[in-house]
């Protein structure tokens, strides 16, 4: 009951708005050139941003399990960061370092980099803490035996190791991905919000409520929560294929 | 040896610049004039009435969503019912639903053109551009994390303790508070700090809902905007770090709290 008050009925109301000129008004809407824009620049940052979580995320829950360096605790705690820091606070972040009074001189603000760097800061923990347990169970014999046949150390991370950690890389990305596409706080203050150029799916969305779009906005959303539905629907069955095998 | 180096400087390297460097940065532009300008700029009558409004986001919606939470787990773990599945899903999709979108959810339902608009207004109640929305969707957004951290621990402890409770005459309510309750109280005590962290944080769907009225319905994560905005920047800093320093000491309880779970 709780859950569909809070949860079911409002989601409808978005659904129910976005139709609300039937199919035609629900596809004008999404095929207006700013809506279009502002999606295909979501899909584009969020599929880089999962790209690089996954080499990344693998690379330092790698060396978080397999490696002893001194402070070792204090990193994996702060791995967890991006999830407890407010998004503004981390777009804030952002901006006071790589923004306009920059103390390295780099100025990305208002730029799709900045874009991505949001969406990495952000989406940093899924991959890592996706892998890391896998990793910390996976038994080490495998790899030994191949190392004593002679394979390479690179060798053995692509015929041992890696199939071994795809489906936690997998989920993690997917849950990543979600997380990127309707990303909204971190982003807001760092990209300028530049139709056509900066602008992202949840902002167009934020911004056509401002204009008095509802329905544009209602239709966006209604694309966005299809889109990360898909990848959770996806989580969830590699959940149980797991769970299964 | 060097190939183990070289990943290791990697994976430090990165987190180092992309998160420790920028964190850094906003402590010290925030007490770069000194720590009591930044005392000035967090204890003005609107950051601090946001700060209260903070406050009692989290007041309302971590309770709730506490006991909502815990009973959900139940449900789910101990008991067979159809669209099990579903429910299951659904609790999850407050983590995949993009803030805006909450945002703008809410303001269909209970906004003056809403579903509930004419009936609220009738009555009198005001939900959106008020404390109320601001509620509901800080509600939302912290929704799945008690469930989730409860629903495992629920799975793995099993039913062998709470069938002996009942077969020798405990109540249903005796054996939860006396056997449920304390096994899962490391899973509550996360998912609690989780919550409390993401109700603290909430932005975007706050920011829609709530019309965004300096010393009314500005949250502290609102007025860091707002004064980013204005170019108050000392005030947008100093209340960038009161946030932070929250996120922080979150980050140090849950590490605690896996420490003591992990040897209980």
């Amino acid at each position: 009951m709780w859950l569909s008050v809070i949860v079911l009925l409002p989601l409808a109301a978005v659904v129910a708005k976005s139709t609300e000129g039937g199919l035609d008004g629900f596809w004008q809407a999404v095929s207006s050139r700013e809506a279009v824009a502002a999606i295909k620049f979501t899909l584009i940052a969020s599929i880089v941003v999962v790209a690089v979580n996954a080499v990344m995320g693998t690379v330092i829950a790698w060396v978080l399990v397999r490696d002893e360096f001194p402070g070792k605790r204090f990193v994996s705690a702060l791995i967890d960061l991006p999830f407890a820091l407010p998004t503004i606070v981390a777009g804030l972040t952002l901006l006071a370092l790589w923004g306009p009074r920059s103390p390295v001189g780099v100025n990305l603000a208002f730029s799709k980099a900045a874009v991505i760097l949001a969406l990495l800061f952000v989406t940093l923990p899924f991959v890592v803490r996706a892998v890391q347990p896998v990793l910390i169970e996976l038994d080490r014999e495998m790899e030994e035996a191949a190392a004593s046949l002679g394979a390479s150390p690179l060798v053995i991370f692509r015929r041992i190791v890696l199939p071994n950690l795809r489906p936690a890389i997998v989920a993690g990305c997917s849950l990543g991905f979600a997380r990127a596409l309707g990303e909204f706080g971190a982003v807001v203050l760092i990209s300028g919000n530049i139709p056509f150029k900066t602008e992202v799916a949840s902002v167009f969305v934020f911004s056509q409520i401002g204009n008095d779009n509802v329905t544009g906005a209602a239709a966006v959303s209604v694309v966005l929560l299809l889109l990360s539905l898909i990848t959770l629907g996806l989580v969830a069955r590699l959940g149980r294929v797991r769970h299964e095998g | 040896m060097r190939a183990r180096f070289g990943l290791r400087s990697l994976a430090l390297g990165y987190l180092f610049v992309l998160l420790v460097v920028p964190v850094g940065m906003v402590f010290y532009r925030a007490f770069e004039h000194g720590f009591a300008a930044a005392w000035d700029a967090v204890t003005t009558p609107d950051a601090l009435h946001a700060l209260q409004l903070t406050l009692l986001m989290v007041v309302v919606a971590v309770p709730l969503n506490t006991i909502f939470g815990i009973a959900a787990a139940l449900l789910i773990v101990r008991k067979r019912f159809r669209g099990k599945a579903v429910v299951e899903a659904l609790i999850d999709v407050p983590f995949a639903v993009s803030p805006v979108v909450v945002g703008l959810a809410l303001i269909l339902v209970y906004g003056r053109t809403g579903w509930l608009g004419d009936w609220l207004s009738q009555n009198g109640i005001r939900v959106i551009f008020s404390t109320p929305g601001m509620i509901l969707a800080t509600i939302f957004v912290s929704l799945p994390f008690v469930v989730r951290e409860v629903a495992p621990v629920l799975r793995e402890i099993g039913t062998e303790q709470e069938e002996a409770a009942r077969t020798l005459g405990a109540s249903p309510w005796q054996t939860f508070s006396r056997i449920t309750l304390p096994a899962i109280r490391w899973g509550v005590g996360y998912g609690v700090v989780l919550t409390t962290a993401r109700a603290v944080g909430e932005f975007g769907a706050v920011s829609v809902v709530s019309g965004r009225l300096a010393g009314q319905t500005e949250t502290l994560t609102l007025f860091v905007q707002d004064h980013f905005e204005r170019f108050d920047l000392a005030g947008a800093y100093a209340a960038s770090v009161v946030l932070a320093a929250i996120a922080l000491s979150t980050v140090a309880v849950m590490t605690l709290l896996q420490r003591r779970r992990r040897t209980a």
